[in-house]
This record gives C-alpha cells, sequence and structure tokens, in this order.
C-alpha cells in the first residue's frame, strides 16, 4: 500500500478551483480515492454537487478522463465505457500494456434511489469497474431533499421537523447489504477520516477483475447543517458510534476493520448536526432511541456475520 | 449485383450490423425490435462477429451504455422500439449534445397506454427533436440499406450525430421480403475505418464529456448541434451517391413517383407507401393526374427541396401514421405545410392521421383520399383539414 510520504508526492488529479464548498466531505473522499487509483482511470458521474461543481464549462477539474452523462446511470455509462475498452483491447486497438481501471461515482440519492437499477445491472452483468457511492444521506445538490440513505428522524426540506411530524419517519436503506446479495467479488464500507483505511480499499478493489463496491461516508455540512471544518471529525464519530462501521466484504468473507474500543452513543455524532437539532427535545427521545437500537442492531449483526463468515 | 436473399426486415437488419460489426452493442428486448438482437446475439455467439454485447437490464441503460462507448471510441449500435424509445428519451438529448455518432435501428410501434404491440410512428416522431437524424424505410431493403449508410453519415466529421434508422413494425420487421444484401467486403469497404474524436480511452489525453454548461455556452453549443444537422444534409446526398455505386438502389431525402407533372399528390412515410404506389398506378390509368412522394429523411427536415418538389401540386394529402394531440395536425402534417407556406401558389394540404397501432391502411382507403384530393382540386375548397383515416367514428 502506498505510504503517506508516496501520496502526498502524487499528482492531485482532481484539480483545485473547483466550486464544491470548503470543507465539502465529497472532495475530500474523491481526491484520496484519485490519489490511490492512479492516472490510468477512466471516470464516470451521475449528476449531482461532484460533476456540476467540477465541470463548468470551459473548465474541468479532472486530470483524468471523464464522462458525466445524467443523474440515474453513472454505473451504465461506466460499463458502456469499459465494454469499449474490453472491446477495442481485444481486437488490438489499444495497446495491450496499458491497464485502464474504471470508476463510476454517484452520491447517495443517485446510487440508492434512482441510480439503484442500472447499478445493479452493472453489477449483475460483471463489469470491470468501481463504483464509489460518496454517500451524504440526502440530495444535497437540489437543496437537502431526503434520499432513502437519510437516517431517522433527520430534517430535510422534503421531510423537514415539523409540528406534527419530526423529521425522517423511516430508517434509512442499507444499500451495502443490498449491494453484497449481488455476491460481486469485493465491496466495502469507508470514511475520508481514516486515509489508510480508504487507499487500502481502493487499492484492494482496483487489483481486483470483476465489479467492486465502496460505500463512503462524505459529510455535507450544508446538509448536517454542522460546522464548515467538521467533516473529518463527523466522519470519524460516524464510525466510532457505528453508525457507519468500515468493513470489507471480499468472496462473501466479512471483516469489520475498525471496532472501536467503547462505543460511543449515537447522540454523540448526532449533536453536532443542526438536521437532527429537534430529536434531542423530550418529546422525541423515543426517536432517539430507535435510531440507537437500529445502530446496534446492525453492529451486533455485523459483528456476528464477520464470526459466521469466519469459520 | 449484391446477393438475393428472403428474409424479414428484423433479421435483414441483424446482418446489416452483422456486417457493419460494431465495436459495442448495448440493448434491452422490446417487441417488435427483438428479432434484431436476438439475432445479432447468436451472431456475437457463433463469433461471427467480434462485437462487445452488453445485455442491460433497461433501455434507458442501453442508452447510457451506448453512449459510454461511444464516448469511449468505437463504433456503437443498439436496436430498440416504442416504449424502449420513450425510456431512452432522456438520453437521446445527451448522446446527439455531447456529439456521439450512435446508430440505432428503431422498429417503429405504437406508444402505450393503451398498450399496442403493433406498427405506428408514435415513437420517432416523439424523439423528432432529440437532435438524431431520422429515416424512415419503405421495406426492408431500405431499412438494410438505410441502416448502413446511416453509418457512414453518423460518423462524418462534419456531422457527428446520432441516427435512426425507423421500419414499420411487423408489417416490415416480421414480414419476409426478397432483398439483395451487400457483400461483407463491400459493407466493410463501404463504413470504412473508425476514427474517433477524442476518446475517452486515450488516457494520455484526458478530456471532459458531458459537462455543466450554464447561460454563457449552452446556447453557442445547440446552434452548433443545429449547425451539425444542417451540415448532414450534403453528407447524406454523398453517402448515397456512393452506396448508389455500390448497391445500384439510388436514394434521396425523399423519392418521389409520377409526380412530374401530377396536380394533386400523396405524401407518406414508411411501409403505407407501397400501397399508395399501387392505388396511384390504378388511379393514373383512369387519368387522374395524382403523383405520390416518399419521405425518407425526416431529421434534418428537407424542407426547400419538398418546396422545389411540390410547387407545382394543387392538392396535397399528407398522411401520419402518428396523432400529435391538440397540434395543428399530424407531426409530418405540420411541417409538411409550413415547408410550403411561401409557395405561390399555394398547394392546399390536408392531413390523415391513419393505421395507428398496426390498423391497416388499404387500397380503397388511399382511393379515398384521391377522391378528396380531386373534389379540392376541382372546387378549391378544402372541406376538413385533418381527418381520422382507417378508424370507425
Amino acid at each position: 500500500m502506498a505510504t503517506l510520504k508516496e501520496l502526498s508526492q502524487r499528482e492531485e488529479l482532481l484539480a483545485g478551483g473547483h466550486r464544491l464548498c470548503a470543507g465539502c466531505g465529497a472532495s475530500i473522499v474523491v481526491r484520496q480515492i484519485l490519489l490511490a487509483a492512479g492516472k490510468n482511470v477512466v471516470v464516470s458521474s451521475a449528476t449531482g454537487c461532484l460533476e456540476v461543481a467540477t465541470t463548468i464549462y470551459p473548465y474541468t477539474s479532472w486530470r483524468v478522463p471523464f464522462i458525466h452523462s445524467a443523474f440515474e446511470n453513472s454505473a451504465a455509462t461506466a460499463c458502456g465505457v469499459e465494454a469499449m475498452y474490453q472491446s477495442l483491447k481485444r481486437k488490438g486497438k489499444l495497446p495491450v500494456d496499458e491497464e485502464i481501471r474504471f470508476i463510476a461515482f454517484g452520491g447517495d440519492g443517485g446510487t440508492y434511489d434512482i441510480g439503484l437499477q442500472s447499478l445493479s445491472g452493472g453489477l449483475e452483468r460483471g463489469h470491470d469497474f468501481l463504483y464509489v457511492c460518496y454517500d451524504n444521506g440526502a440530495y444535497m445538490n437540489t437543496g437537502i431533499q431526503r434520499s432513502s440513505s437519510t437516517p431517522l428522524g433527520a430534517d430535510t426540506t422534503t421531510s423537514p421537523a415539523g409540528k406534527v411530524i419530526p423529521g425522517k419517519q423511516q430508517y434509512r436503506k442499507d444499500l451495502t447489504d443490498v449491494v453484497e446479495a449481488h455476491h460481486i467479488p469485493y465491496l466495502a464500507q469507508a470514511s475520508p477520516h481514516n486515509w489508510k483505511d480508504l487507499t487500502r480499499k481502493v487499492e484492494k478493489a482496483l487489483s481486483i477483475r470483476g465489479p467492486k463496491f465502496l460505500n463512503v461516508i462524505a459529510p455535507c455540512h450544508r446538509g448536517w447543517r454542522s460546522g464548515v471544518d467538521q467533516a473529518i471529525e463527523l466522519a470519524r464519530l460516524a464510525v466510532e458510534t457505528c453508525f457507519w462501521p468500515l468493513y470489507e466484504v471480499e468472496n462473501g468473507k466479512v471483516t469489520i476493520n475498525y471496532k472501536p474500543k467503547t462505543k460511543k452513543p449515537v447522540t454523540e455524532w448526532m449533536k453536532l448536526q443542526g438536521r437532527f437539532k429537534h430529536l434531542f427535545n423530550p418529546e422525541n427521545e423515543h426517536i432517539l432511541q430507535r435510531l440507537q437500537e437500529g445502530i446496534d442492531a446492525k453492529w451486533e449483526n455485523l459483528l456476528r456475520r464477520e464470526e459466521g463468515s469466519g469459520q | 449485383m449484391g446477393k438475393p436473399v428472403a428474409m424479414t426486415g428484423n433479421i435483414a437488419v441483424a446482418n446489416a450490423m452483422r456486417q457493419i460489426n460494431p465495436d459495442v452493442c448495448a440493448a434491452y428486448p422490446i417487441t417488435p425490435s427483438t428479432e434484431v438482437m436476438q439475432q445479432f446475439a447468436s451472431f456475437v455467439a457463433d463469433g461471427k462477429v467480434d462485437t462487445e454485447l452488453v445485455t442491460v437490464e433497461s433501455e434507458h441503460s442501453a442508452m447510457s451504455a451506448c453512449i459510454g462507448a461511444a464516448a469511449a471510441g468505437g463504433r456503437v449500435m443498439t436496436a430498440t422500439s416504442a416504449n424502449g424509445l420513450a425510456l431512452m428519451w432522456e438520453m437521446l438529448y445527451i448522446a446527439s449534445g455531447n456529439r456521439l455518432p450512435i446508430v440505432m435501428m428503431v422498429v417503429n410501434r405504437a406508444l402505450s397506454a393503451p398498450i399496442n404491440i403493433h406498427g405506428d410512428h408514435s415513437d420517432g416522431m416523439g424523439a423528432r427533436d432529440s437532435g438524431w437524424i431520422q429515416f424512415y424505410s419503405e421495406n426492408a431493403q431500405e431499412a438494410y440499406d438505410n441502416l448502413i449508410q446511416a453509418v457512414v453519415i453518423g460518423q462524418n466529421r462534419d456531422v457527428r450525430l446520432p441516427v435512426m434508422v425507423g421500419m414499420d413494425g411487423f408489417i416490415i420487421s416480421h414480414s419476409i421480403e426478397n432483398l439483395e444484401l451487400l457483400s461483407d467486403q463491400q459493407v466493410k469497404d463501404f463504413i470504412g475505418e473508425y476514427i474517433p474524436l477524442y476518446p475517452l480511452l486515450n488516457i494520455k489525453q484526458p478530456v471532459t464529456f458531458g459537462p455543466l454548461d450554464l447561460q454563457d455556452y449552452y446556447s453557442e453549443h445547440k446552434r452548433q448541434q443545429a449547425e451539425a444537422m444542417k451540415l448532414a444534409k450534403p453528407v447524406i446526398l454523398k453517402v448515397a451517391q456512393d452506396f448508389a455505386a455500390v448497391s445500384g438502389r439510388k436514394y434521396g431525402f425523399f423519392e418521389t413517383y409520377r409526380l412530374e407533372d401530377a396536380e394533386i399528390a400523396i405524401l407518406t412515410l414508411g411501409s403505407s407507401a407501397g400501397t399508395a404506389r399501387f392505388v396511384v398506378d390504378e388511379a393514373r390509368e383512369r387519368g387522374v393526374k395524382v403523383g405520390l412522394i416518399k419521405l425518407r429523411l425526416f431529421r434534418p427536415f428537407p424542407m426547400e427541396e419538398l418546396q422545389a418538389a411540390l410547387g407545382q401540386v394543387k392538392a396535397l394529402a399528407v398522411m401520419d401514421r402518428c396523432d400529435s394531440f391538440g397540434a395543428a395536425g399530424g407531426p409530418v402534417f405540420s411541417e409538411v405545410r409550413s415547408a410550403l407556406y411561401d409557395l405561390s401558389p399555394r398547394p392546399a394540404v390536408i392531413n390523415y392521421i391513419y393505421g395507428l397501432g398496426g390498423r391497416d391502411l388499404g387500397i380503397a382507403h388511399i382511393e379515398q383520399v384521391i377522391r378528396d384530393l380531386q373534389e379540392i382540386r376541382q372546387t378549391g375548397k378544402v372541406k376538413e383539414l385533418i381527418t381520422y383515416l382507417t378508424v370507425r367514428e
């Protein structure tokens, strides 16, 4: 694995000067992934913050080939590019010694919701690509609407904390589990605060042929109503509270990459975010409780699965 | 002379695809175009082509994958019909906006609801403003010929636009006809090598496809697309000329039949032209000065050329196998009528909506059209501008 020193000497493949917010979690995630991946990659992106803020014509922040086509099809577009790569390589129209890797990016809206079908199709067909979901838990680009990744109780513009309904009424979809059901060779959850773990996972994923999936938490201070400088801290707390466990599934074997010595209550993560503020009112205590119960159950389940798959 | 064969429209098209041997083909099955991809899949399975076949999970992904593949830098094809084309709608604009010469066979079919799997032009006409070049074919021979020409037209450096070739569902797609195939080598030579512009797979020269284009550039990019459509016209004629040299079959933007001295005329597109031609012959025997114009190219719309061809006609019936609800007639009618507006004297132009959902267009129907046109010719009066033909009312 590349050391921190090596990574620091590599060329930044997502150039500065893009219009993503200062302190945006997604840009940190993408920079780290590209540093780990190197230059021989072609990137596809769903419509969203990452795409609109990095490709304002006539400028581009991408120092690697990049394609955006629509919101729901980052995976299908990447599959098309990869199919052409396989075709031209087979026909001898591309240099054989030049290995190219394919990375498709999408936010949670473009992945968990509208893009789920094309992601599922691409995984099932076995294309050789890595899909990265940068998960900030809402449709941030269109103005913080709830997505199926939005945590229970969160205040968003389409699940507002009102007088009668206190925020989002449902648990979030567990996309990583959904992806696992496709039995692809490698999938993982990662976080930008743990650059080492993220870098290793990118390197590992890109070394494997076939479809790979990374779900990376990407704090968004606009949507989370948090401090501009808190992305990394919030990512860390998401992991320390087990809201966002770091784990990987390689050929069906579950490995938890980080187990907090003492699991923090999820409120430690939530209290830094304005989107959960209303849940700290006494009448909403039951929602906090439900959230904690959901996280505990998933974490226990993950521990059991790790134990089970090791046998 | 090409090789004479008997095959359905779909199989003819699949054979054109085999001879074209695209680098990537992404498709999702939909009736009545399904057979195209079934046949093509067996060509792939038998090693008769070395295409990468991507059997996607929807037509939306089919066009998305075609866009990715075309941007990557190779020859790309697909086929679809009706609701499949409608599901691609968003991506059709993205294919043309990115100037990707994807070639698509559209086996024209009615759109739901109510669901109907048979031939009409609602799908293609729905996509008329998506920036794709559009051809319509009268029979399997034309579908085969148009598809091969489409490859060369789309990839032209002045054009670089996606091209769809239509043929009527079932009426052509599933009927066995006699036609001539070119030899594999003839097709290979005719389409030539494809050299992509700015391919994504050239990692030494990274490019960004599909950027955000705000008020400061969007208009200019759309204007360039409009210009590419204009530039496509001479290219289409040149390609037709080259194709005639290879095949002996001549094509233009449209075909005129007994139109030179015609006082009244019928304009149609697709399979109904054959029926119309037969009825025109019959009427001519009775001394009726009637002609036929069969539109092959719908986008870019050959406005000036139609003006020139129809200048002497006194009354024209435009046949639309598609309705445009609440509009000033069917899609072909409103454009043809608009094209003829500047003529002086101006022919009377009437519209027939016919054959929706595969309803048969019979000889008697076209005879009725000719009678109506004769009456207009005699009285100078149009009783009904837009009429539904082949429908119980």
